[in-house]
């Protein structure tokens, strides 16, 4: 048959293929190299797996929806770092599954919010932003004050985080300790540990 | 990146290139075998299929789009490792930490790199470097006088202190109003900036194990008596009683532990004065008796790495001026 357009216009087989291959190498190009590239696979220095309490808050951050509204991600622009600190780097994400990057600022960016402000502080703010912030438009979540963690599924998140994406956690008896710690914790208590450790890594 | 990794980037990306440019002179060339705007045999309802070549517009658009494509793989990065004849950059990303960061900053210096971000924050200095010249080498207690300085100060203030202490700076129940000259840590200008750049965890215990139910009711009544509140005399005196524990902070006539920053060896660990009537948690019955129970851990931010010292200089010196305004 000779090379012409009549050969993949009358063959839905291989113009899939055909696209398939096409569309594929943009990705080849931009993603592939991603998994295997030091930058984006090696941890910061200072970057430390979730403790039990930590991680609990990152999943209630998740549940509430928080990446709808604060990003987690500061760009290299001066307008960004002068009001958020360091621009984030590939290095302190490498054990987020998923990342929070979002991409909606409602609210500000929270890449580096750890240790800038006091507990009591986002214990208030997230009973009611307008106690602290007057002109806040973000909603209250009181409940988190009231609802307690059992920790029952605490260890699986661990041990899928351990086993499947390779974040370095301990023996499952290390983890079972850090586990015991959780439970009867407000959730409150949870996503505070987690917003108090957000960014303190690079240093 | 990897060598090899750089090689299948830069392959696969120059393949793209040249087979679009191959694709577009192939479909340019092959005339089919039929005469220019003749049928090319297909017929659908009427419709005919003409032999047609690609419209000249699109095509030299097409020819632009894969020059500027190389041109701009020749200029920028995009090709694996290759840096491109700009050596240009966004920022410094294959980093592991913040002294990664400036090494990578001196390598990038000698070998003449742009990097965007470091030329938009040096570019951002000139314009602050002379406002902040003006001011480094005063000292607080001068530039709070300063209009200039004051109203930078409150600029900075405003992003990042209001969100406790409020745009007024009066401060809130728990985080303290810093307009009154009451003073949990010092209010000289050299205790400011303390506070400013190591920040602040105070550490008042709970009582409740210590005291029980009645004693604590009895020393809230004494500590509300400190401050001239109206109280049960019988319970002030119980809890008078047993006050020596509280002294050890807050001194034996419950004037609190402001003390010397000029004397090192006294060191301020932030217990307030109870005799002033001035209460950072609540001065009501019930907010004096939770305090004695659970204790409280007030915690002041450190903020030397997020500012550093031009901006924290600017920041005592308003937070200096609120309380010691200008003799007009």
């Amino acid at each position: 048959m000779k090379l012409n357009h009549e050969l993949v216009e009358k063959n839905v087989g291989l113009m899939a293929i055909l696209m398939v291959f096409a569309i594929s190498l943009g990705g080849l190009v931009e993603i592939v190299p991603l998994f295997f590239q030091r930058e984006t696979t090696e941890p910061v220095k200072g970057l430390k797996p979730y403790t039990a309490l930590q991680m609990e808050g990152r999943d209630i951050y998740i549940r509430e929806g928080c990446s709808g509204c604060h990003s987690q991600m500061i760009r290299p622009f001066r307008a960004e770092t002068e009001r958020y600190g360091h621009y984030s780097v590939a290095g302190e994400s490498v054990w987020e599954h998923p990342f929070l990057w979002g991409s909606k600022r409602t609210g500000p960016d929270l890449a580096r919010v750890g240790g800038r402000y006091s507990d009591e502080w986002h214990r208030r703010h997230l009973l009611n932003p307008r106690d602290v912030v007057p002109e806040s438009n973000m909603p209250g979540y009181p409940w988190l004050d009231k609802n307690t963690l059992d920790g029952e599924l605490t260890l699986k998140k661990l041990q899928v985080f351990r086993d499947s994406f390779g974040v370095p956690y301990g023996s499952d008896d290390e983890l079972k300790a850090d586990v015991a710690t959780v439970i009867g914790k407000t959730e409150m208590e949870a996503l505070i540990a987690y917003l108090q450790v957000l960014g303190t890594a690079l240093k | 990146m990897s060598t090899g990794l750089s090689i299948f980037v830069t392959v696969i990306s120059l393949f793209t290139i040249f087979g679009c440019a191959y694709l577009l002179w192939w479909c340019w060339t092959d005339k089919m075998g039929v005469e220019e705007g003749k049928s090319m045999g297909h017929n659908f309802d009427g419709i005919e299929e003409l032999n047609n070549p690609l419209p000249a517009w699109w095509t030299y658009m097409f020819i632009a789009m894969i020059i500027f494509g190389l041109g701009y793989l020749v200029a920028y990065p995009g090709l694996g490792n290759y840096p491109g004849l700009f050596k240009w950059k966004s920022a410094h990303l294959d980093v592991r930490s913040l002294e990664d960061i400036e090494k990578a900053k001196a390598l990038a210096e000698q070998n003449g790199e742009r990097v965007q971000y470091e030329r938009e924050i040096a570019r951002g200095k000139e314009i602050t470097e002379p406002v902040f010249a003006k001011f480094r080498d005063r000292p607080v207690e001068d530039i709070a006088r300063d209009p200039v300085a004051v109203q930078i100060g409150r600029r900075l203030f405003l992003q990042n202190c209001a969100q406790c202490h409020g745009a007024d700076a009066r401060g809130g129940v728990g985080f303290p109003n810093l307009t009154d000259n009451d003073w949990l840590y010092g209010g000289s200008a050299a205790a400011i900036k303390e506070t400013l750049v190591k920040g602040r965890i105070a550490a008042m215990p709970g009582w409740e194990a210590a005291l029980g139910d009645e004693g604590i009711k009895n020393m809230a009544a004494y500590v509300l008596s400190l401050s001239g509140r109206k109280v049960d005399a019988t319970e002030a005196a119980a809890g008078k009683a047993q006050y020596a524990l509280c002294a050890a902070c807050h001194g034996a006539e419950g004037k609190g532990s402001v003390l010397s920053f000029t004397d090192p060896a006294q060191q301020a660990i932030g217990a307030p004065n109870l005799t002033d009537d001035i209460w950072l948690y609540g001065g009501s019955r019930r907010a004096v008796e939770a305090t004695l129970r659970h204790g409280l851990a007030g915690v002041m931010p450190a903020w030397q790495q997020i500012l550093g010292d031009d901006k924290i200089h600017l920041l005592t010196a308003y937070v200096y001026s609120l309380s010691n305004q200008p003799v007009n």
